[in-house]
Parts: C-alpha cells; sequence; structure tokens
C-alpha cells in the first residue's frame, strides 16, 4: 500500500539554519501518528512542507502518492489545523461554510454538532474570540472535514483540560468511525499518548525515533534499588542516566524488557518503572550523541 | 489508559482485561464483546489498538468472530483461562511472594501459617 506521507531526506535550511535534517518518513494510511518534540524541533517545518506550504531545500515528500505542492488533486484530501491559525476578518459562522465548500466530504452535522460542544458563539467575529475559542474553531474545521489526511500541529492553544478531553473524545470517536490518517504534533504528550499507534520524535530537525506506540512503551525503563545489585542487574547494558542517593541508584536505560529481564529483575527485588513517551523524548533531546531505539 | 503502567503494551492490556472479564464471570460465553470502537472509546485508546488486544484473544481461540454481528466469548473460553493462568500462578505470584518472604526472613512455617490464617479468606482483607 502506498504511504500517505513519504518522506525521503529532507532537509530545510532557512539561511545558516537547520530545521530539517535529512528527514525520512513513512505514515501508513489510515493510522494515528504522533509527532512529538521540542519547539524549534521542526515539526510545524515538516508539516507545512507536507501540505505543499513550504518547499523542501532537499530530499522529497509525497502525499498520497504524489507531490503535494499547488496539487490542487491532493490538498482537497488534507485538512491542516495550524497553532494560532489566522482568518481572514470572518465570523465563526462565515469560516465554517467557507470550509465546508472546500472540503469535499465535510459533515455539516458534525460540525453543528462540535460547535454545540465547544459552545463556540456563530455570530461573533474570530478576532474576537479568545485563543482558545480560536483553537476550538480550527478543532471544528481539521475534524468535521472528514479529510483523509488531517494534521493537528499543537491545535489546543487556550483550550482547558475539560476541552482537550473533548477533543481526543471526538477524535476517537471520528477516527473509529471514519477512519482517516491523522497526523499530529503536540507538547502535551502523556495527554496523547494512548491515542496514538505511531510516534515520529524530532530533535534539531532530526528524526529520532520512528516506532509504533506499542514499542516505544516500555523500550526504556528506570531500574531502581540498593546501588550494588543496580550495578549487578545494568552490568554490560547501555545506560542513559544514573542518580544516586546514599546507597540507592536509579538507573535508566533501554530495553528490551523482556519477561526473563522482569523476573529478574524481582528476583534481586528491583523496581522497574517504565518511562513515559514524555519522559523519552526528554531523553532523546538534547543529547545529541545518544540516540533512542524501540 | 487508566490501568496499572508496568511498561505491558496496551493491547496486552485490554486482551487481560478482556480475559479478566471472562474468567470472572462477567463476559459470559457465548456472549457479545464489546466491539474495537466501544473499548476505544471506554478506555480512550487508539482503536486499532483495541482490535489488536481483541485479535490476540481471537488467536488464542478465547474469542470468534462472527462476521457481520460482532465478537463472541467460544464455548470453553472460561476453562482454557482458567488452565493457562493456573500454570502461570506459581510464576507470577508464588515466585514474587517466596522473595519478598525471603528477604523479610520469613521461614516457611510462618509462610504457611499467614496462608491459612482465616482473615485472609474474605477478600484478602488484611484488617
Amino acid at each position: 500500500m502506498t504511504p500517505t506521507i513519504a518522506a525521503s531526506g529532507l532537509s530545510r535550511r532557512y539561511r545558516d539554519q537547520i530545521a530539517l535534517e535529512d528527514v525520512s518518513l513513512a505514515v501508513e494510511p489510515g493510522t494515528v501518528t504522533g509527532l512529538l518534540g521540542r519547539n524549534g524541533a521542526g515539526k510545524t517545518t515538516l508539516m507545512r512542507i507536507i501540505t505543499g506550504q513550504e518547499f523542501a531545500t532537499r530530499g522529497s515528500v509525497q502525499v498520497f502518492g504524489q507531490q503535494p505542492v499547488e496539487n490542487d488533486a491532493v490538498l482537497r484530501r488534507m485538512v491542516f489545523v495550524r497553532e494560532e491559525q489566522a482568518y481572514p476578518d470572518f465570523r465563526v459562522r462565515d469560516a465554517i461554510q467557507v470550509a465546508s465548500w472546500f472540503y469535499p466530504n465535510w459533515d455539516a452535522a458534525l460540525a453543528s454538532q462540535l460547535v454545540a460542544d465547544f459552545e463556540l458563539p456563530l455570530g461573533r467575529r474570530i478576532r474576537k474570540l479568545s485563543r482558545g475559542m480560536r483553537s476550538a474553531v480550527g478543532i471544528v474545521i481539521g475534524l468535521a472535514a472528514r479529510a483523509e489526511l488531517t494534521l493537528f500541529d499543537e491545535p489546543y492553544a487556550g483550550l482547558d483540560a475539560v476541552a482537550r478531553q473533548l477533543f481526543y473524545d471526538r477524535l476517537l470517536g471520528e477516527i473509529a468511525e471514519h477512519p482517516r490518517t491523522v497526523l499530529l504534533s503536540t507538547h502535551l504528550i502523556d495527554e496523547v499518548a494512548d491515542l496514538l499507534e505511531q510516534v515520529i520524535m524530532l530533535d534539531h530537525g532530526r528524526v529520532v525515533l520512528a516506532a509504533p506506540a506499542d514499542e516505544v512503551r516500555g523500550s526504556a525503563m528506570t531500574v531502581s534499588g540498593p546501588a550494588t545489585v543496580v550495578d549487578e542487574f545494568v552490568a554490560g547494558r547501555a545506560v542513559w542516566h544514573r542518580e544516586r542517593l546514599g546507597g540507592r541508584s536509579a538507573v535508566t536505560m533501554p530495553g528490551p524488557f523482556d519477561q526473563a529481564a522482569r523476573t529478574r529483575a524481582r528476583a534481586m527485588h528491583l523496581s522497574l518503572e517504565p518511562l513515559s513517551l514524555q519522559q523519552l523524548l526528554v531523553r532523546a533531546s538534547g543529547t545529541a550523541d545518544e540516540k533512542v531505539s524501540a | 489508559m487508566a490501568a496499572l503502567d508496568d511498561g505491558t503494551p496496551l493491547f496486552v492490556q485490554i486482551a487481560e482485561q478482556l480475559a479478566d472479564d471472562i474468567v470472572d464471570g462477567v463476559l459470559a460465553e457465548g456472549a457479545r464483546v464489546p466491539s474495537t470502537n466501544e473499548l476505544a472509546a471506554f478506555y480512550r485508546i487508539n482503536p486499532a489498538t483495541a482490535a489488536k488486544g481483541i485479535n490476540m484473544l481471537v488467536d488464542r481461540a478465547v474469542l470468534e468472530k462472527r462476521r457481520g454481528i460482532g465478537m463472541f466469548v467460544v464455548a470453553g473460553a472460561r476453562d482454557q483461562l482458567r488452565a493457562s493462568r493456573r500454570r502461570q500462578f506459581a510464576e507470577q505470584y508464588i515466585g514474587p511472594m517466596l522473595a519478598e518472604a525471603s528477604r523479610l526472613s520469613i521461614d516457611f512455617d510462618t509462610l504457611m501459617a499467614l496462608i491459612k490464617e482465616p482473615t485472609l479468606h474474605n477478600g484478602g482483607s488484611t484488617s
């Protein structure tokens, strides 16, 4: 099957600054992929190139097997919801109306439902809305477009926890009933971790991790207990990080942690705690010589 | 997902949860199992992950697909699950218990006395 997104050797430079460096990835149809990384890691640049709004300095990207740039056949099959999306001087109602003309799979009933869910005032001008409300307009359009490829770039600036949960629930409901390919970039990694099938982590413009979420889960652990016992357990294995407090130590290390390793840890009275996606990102970022592999 | 996070893949946790329900009789043999979409919404996980958990139980012949209707608990699934869990019981429960007992210098006779203690036998209340 043709990947929905296939990037090969993508690089993007702004003058002397590297935004993306040799990014290759594939996003399979019907999957939900998290695009994770710190600010400035290159997430937005990558999404802009995928949606044909920006050119790569080197390398290529194909969406639905075609070049996206100025390719109407491709662009109509995708929706891109940006952080702090700018709108013309529209009312909420107008923005939704215009979106409904553009996206062939638009679902008006869903849009109305979402407007009600997020309590959006249809008659108000978008620039008069709060940040969270503006984000909600983007979410309504992104979901109701039912586009084959849906990209959300930090879609929830200003949304509170309740509204974010509403977004996750609606997104889950939508992909269950109307499967589509979703690429979601976010800071709030642990909130979305369970929604993701694939994880792509960028750091300084490079892909440091691209793996199924199932494999990432539990791919690294913190082993803690008496220092001498911990040392015995980790002997001969890669170690990312060590902390010591008195006679105790906690060592963060990459897997694999098969049943035998878990049983051994238990027999040695060591506790094993998996790193969350968020913690993995912290480990994977900023340490250029250490690569995470799931 | 609100389940215990020990690094076990989510789809395995889903499969274990369903297996628990079958062993406990919450899901009777012949009963329809929640759909992947229902599971996804309930546990707030990706539907594909829920589907993987269900397929794990289909592969183990605990669940079966009835075309166009859904997934159902196979006849005999409960006994099958109980048998396989009995096989795992020593490794999962007795082993760790003995390890902790030796750490605390609890000898075998004391341990047996504790196991026989009646207060442990009503839902495990320790008060």
